[in-house]
C-alpha cells in the first residue's frame, strides 16, 4: 500500500476554507437582513449599502460556501469511491487557488458596485471568466479520476456531482455572455424576454444543480457512512437521478407567471414543477430509510443528526416548491418575502445542515482523530435548527401578510392599503428574521472554533505526515 | 445491484455506470432538453413581442433605446442594485394595475440588456414610475427616503449628488449598446458625450426613473397579449 495513495491535502483546505466562509456568508446575511429592520444601519456607506452587500451575501453563502463545500466533498468522494487518487494535484490545487481568488475579486468587486444585475450570477466579466476556467479544471478533473478509477461502477454520489458540474457549465456560460464595455463593465446580450428567461434558467438551476443535485452527492455518500448502512434503495437512486436531472431544468420558468414572458412558458415550468415533488421526495426517502433498523444512532450521533434534519428540510422545501409554483399561489408569493423564506428553507435547512454534516464527518477522517467537543456539536446542531425555524417562520408570516395586504379591497372596492403599510407592517418580522439569522450565525462560528480546535489538537498530536498516512490506511480499509 | 450475471444482459444503466464517457454523454444530452424548449423558441416565436404580433397597434412604436443620461442612470441603478429590491414587471392583476398602471409589455423591455424586472418588492414596482412625482420629489426621496416616506427602509444616497457622468465613457456604452442591435443612431453616439457633460449621478439617475413606462400611450380597452 503506498502512503500516499489519496490527495487528502487539498480537501482539507476546501473543507477548512468552507466554514469559514459559513461564517462570513451567513455574517453578512445577519448585517444586511438587520439593514432592512433598522436602515440606519446603511450609515450613509456606499459599500455597506443593502444593494451592494446582498449580492456579496449571496454570492458568499452560494459559491464561498456552498462552492468550497461541493469541491470539499466532491474531491473525497471520487478518491474513496474509485479507490484512487485524483488524477491530477497539480490542477486540484489550481481549483483550490483559482476558486478563492474568484471569491476574493467578489469580495471586492461587489462592495464597489462592480455588478452585471443578474441574480446569483452578478460578478462582471473578467471574473465570469475565471470562473469558467477554473469550473472545467474541477470537472476536468473529476471526469479524470473517475476514469482511472479501480472499480468498476461509479458510484451514485459521483452521477449527482458530474450532472452539477456538467449543468454548471451550461448555464453558467450562456447566462454570463456579454459584450464588455469597460474592464469592469459589460452589457448582457440578451435582453427582455429573453434575458429573463434565461437569467431565471440559470436562477433556478443555481438552486437545482449547484446547491441540490450536488448537494444530493453528499447525501448519497455522507448518510450512508455516517449510519454505516447501505443506501435504501439502489432502483430509488436511479429513477431519483434522471428525473431529476431531465427536471429540474425546466423550473426557472415559474419565476416569471404572469410577467411578459408569454404564458406557455410560465405554463410549462408550473406544470414541471409540480411534477418535480416526485423525485425530490424519491430523493429524500432514500436519504431517510437508509437509517431504517438504525434509529437510534440519532440519540447519540450529532452528526447524523445534521444529515437527518437536512433531510427533512429537503423535503419541505422540494414540496413547498412546488405548491409555489402553483399559478394561483404564486400570483399570492411573487415578489414577497415567502420566496426568501423558501429560499432559506433550502438553503439553511437543506444545504447548510448537510454541509455541516459532511464536514463534520470529514474532519474526523482526515484528521484522524474525534471531534474536539460533542458536546459543541450537539448545541450547534440546536442553534442551526432554530435559527432555521425563526427565520423561515418570520419569512412565512411577511410574506403572506404583504401578499394579502397588496391585494386587499377596502368596501368601496379601492385598494385597502398603500404600500409602504405594508412595509410598517414587515418591520417585527424583519427583526424577527435577523435574529433567527444571528442564532443560525452563532453556531456558525462555534463550528468554526470546534473544527479549528480538533484540528490544532490533531495536529499537536501527530505529525503532518503521520496524519496522511493514517486517513490513507483507514480509507483503503474503508472506501 | 444487477441481474446481468443471472440472465446474461447488460441493462444501459450497468453500461453508463461503468462507462465515464457514456455517463457523461447522457447526462449533458438530458440536462440539455429542458433549456432549448423554453428558451429558443422565444427567439422566434412571433408572439413574444406584442409590437411584432400586432403590428396594427401604433401605440407599441412608441418603445425607444434610452438617451445617453437616461442610460447613464440605469448604469447608476444596476450599480446600486436596486433591481433587489423593485421590481419593473406589472401583472395582469386588478390590484397591481390600480396600485401600479398598465401591466407591462414584453416590448417595453425589449432595450434593456440586461433585463431589471426584479424579483422581489421589498419597496413598490416602479416599471412606471415616470411622471408619477416631479424631479424634486425623487432628488429629495434618494438624498433621504424617511424624510418624505417615514415608514421606509430604503437606504440613503447622498454621494449620487457628489459624482458626475463619464462622457466618454457613456459614448462607449452607447456604441456597446449598438453593437448589441439596440437602434441609436450615428447622431445619439456623436451627442452622447455632450449631452452628460457635467450631470451628477442624481440627475442621471432621476432621468432613468422618470422615463420607466412612459414610452406607450395605451389605448384603453385594447388586449395587448393573446
Amino acid at each position: 500500500m503506498q502512503a500516499q495513495q489519496y490527495n487528502f491535502q487539498v480537501v482539507k483546505w476546501f473543507a477548512y476554507m468552507a466554514v469559514v466562509y459559513l461564517v462570513v456568508g451567513t455574517g453578512i446575511g445577519v448585517y444586511i437582513a438587520s439593514e432592512l429592520a433598522w436602515p440606519d444601519l446603511n450609515f450613509d456607506i456606499p459599500y455597506i449599502t443593502f444593494g451592494r452587500l446582498r449580492p456579496l451575501h449571496t454570492n458568499a453563502v452560494i459559491f464561498a460556501f456552498g462552492g468550497s463545500t461541493l469541491m470539499a466533498t466532491a474531491f473525497y468522494v471520487v478518491q474513496r469511491t474509485s479507490n484512487v487518487r485524483l488524477w491530477s494535484d497539480k490542477l486540484a490545487w489550481f481549483v483550490f487557488w483559482g476558486w478563492n481568488l474568484v471569491i476574493l475579486s467578489a469580495v471586492i468587486t461587489l462592495p464597489l458596485g462592480i455588478n452585471q444585475s443578474k441574480e446569483y450570477a452578478e460578478l462582471e466579466w473578467p471574473i465570469d471568466i475565471l470562473i469558467a476556467v477554473v469550473w472545467l479544471a474541477y470537472t476536468f478533473n473529476f471526469i479524470m479520476t473517475l476514469s482511472i478509477r479501480k472499480v468498476s461502477h461509479i458510484y451514485v454520489a459521483n452521477w449527482f456531482f458530474l450532472a452539477m458540474m456538467i449543468m454548471i457549465v451550461y448555464l453558467h456560460v450562456v447566462n454570463s455572455l456579454a459584450i464588455p464595455v469597460e474592464l469592469w463593465k459589460s452589457y448582457s446580450i440578451f435582453s427582455g424576454v429573453e434575458d429573463a428567461m434565461i437569467q431565471w434558467w440559470w436562477g433556478h438551476n443555481a438552486v437545482g444543480f449547484f446547491l441540490t443535485a450536488g448537494f444530493l452527492g453528499i447525501m448519497y455518500y455522507f448518510v450512508p457512512k455516517q449510519a454505516n448502512r447501505p443506501i435504501y434503495s439502489y432502483r430509488l437512486s436511479v429513477i431519483h437521478f434522471w428525473a431529476l436531472t431531465f427536471g429540474y431544468v425546466w423550473l426557472g420558468a415559474h419565476h416569471l407567471q404572469y410577467t411578459a414572458l408569454p404564458d406557455w412558458t410560465g405554463s410549462l415550468g408550473a406544470a414541471i414543477s409540480l411534477a418535480m415533488i416526485i423525485p425530490s421526495w424519491g430523493g429524500a426517502i432514500n436519504g431517510m430509510f437508509t437509517l431504517s433498523g438504525a434509529w437510534d444512532k440519532l440519540r447519540t450521533d450529532y452528526i447524523l443528526r445534521f444529515l437527518v434534519v437536512s433531510l427533512a428540510f429537503y423535503a419541505m422545501s422540494t414540496f413547498e416548491g412546488p405548491v409555489m409554483a402553483a399559478k394561483t399561489v404564486n400570483a399570492l408569493s411573487h415578489y414577497t418575502d415567502w420566496t426568501i423564506g423558501h429560499v432559506h428553507a433550502g438553503a439553511l435547512g437543506w444545504v447548510a445542515m448537510v454541509s455541516i454534516g459532511a464536514i463534520y464527518h470529514m474532519v474526523e477522517r482526515l484528521w484522524v482523530t474525534k471531534i474536539y467537543s460533542v458536546k459543541l456539536v450537539n448545541l450547534h446542531f440546536w442553534m442551526a435548527t432554530i435559527g432555521t425555524v425563526v427565520y423561515i417562520t418570520a419569512m412565512w408570516v411577511s410574506g403572506i401578510m404583504q401578499g394579502l395586504m397588496w391585494r386587499a379591497y377596502d368596501a368601496y372596492g379601492n385598494l385597502a392599503y398603500t404600500f409602504v403599510e405594508s412595509v410598517e407592517q414587515m418591520h417585527p418580522f424583519y427583526a424577527m428574521r435577523a435574529m433567527g439569522g444571528l442564532i443560525f450565525w452563532l453556531g456558525g462560528c462555534i463550528m468554526l472554533f470546534n473544527v479549528t480546535m480538533t484540528i490544532r489538537r490533531a495536529l499537536a498530536q501527530n505529525s503532518e505526515a503521520d496524519l496522511t498516512a493514517a486517513a490513507n490506511i483507514q480509507g483503503v480499509q474503508h472506501g | 445491484m444487477g441481474n446481468s450475471n443471472k440472465n446474461d444482459r447488460t441493462t444501459f444503466q450497468e453500461k453508463l455506470e461503468q462507462n465515464i464517457w457514456a455517463l457523461v454523454l447522457a447526462t449533458a444530452f438530458i440536462v440539455s432538453i429542458g433549456g432549448i424548449v423554453e428558451i429558443v423558441p422565444l427567439f422566434y416565436l412571433d408572439t413574444t413581442y406584442e409590437d411584432i404580433n400586432k403590428p396594427e397597434y401604433e401605440e407599441l412604436k412608441g418603445i425607444r433605446p434610452y438617451t445617453a443620461l437616461e442610460l447613464a442612470g440605469r448604469d447608476i441603478y444596476q450599480r446600486e442594485g436596486c433591481y433587489l429590491c423593485h421590481s419593473q414587471m406589472i401583472r395582469p392583476f386588478r390590484d397591481e394595475n390600480a396600485r401600479y398602471g398598465h401591466y407591462s409589455l414584453a416590448v417595453e423591455s425589449k432595450y434593456d440588456h440586461p433585463f431589471q424586472w426584479g424579483s422581489k418588492r421589498t419597496g413598490p414596482d416602479i416599471a412606471r414610475v415616470g411622471g408619477k412625482y416631479s424631479d424634486e420629489w425623487h432628488i429629495q426621496h434618494l438624498r433621504d427616503p424617511r424624510s418624505l416616506v417615514p415608514e421606509s427602509v430604503m437606504p440613503r444616497y447622498p454621494w449620487l449628488d457628489d459624482a458626475t457622468i463619464d462622457a466618454v465613457g457613456i459614448e462607449k456604452r452607447v456604441k456597446a449598446m449598438r453593437v448589441l442591435g439596440v437602434p441609436y443612431s450615428e447622431e445619439d453616439i456623436r451627442g452622447a458625450a455632450e449631452s452628460v457633460e457635467g450631470k451628477t449621478e442624481m440627475q442621471a439617475l432621476v432621468a432613468y426613473l422618470q422615463v420607466l413606462g412612459t414610452m406607450i400611450e395605451f389605448v384603453p380597452g385594447r388586449q395587448y397579449r393573446d
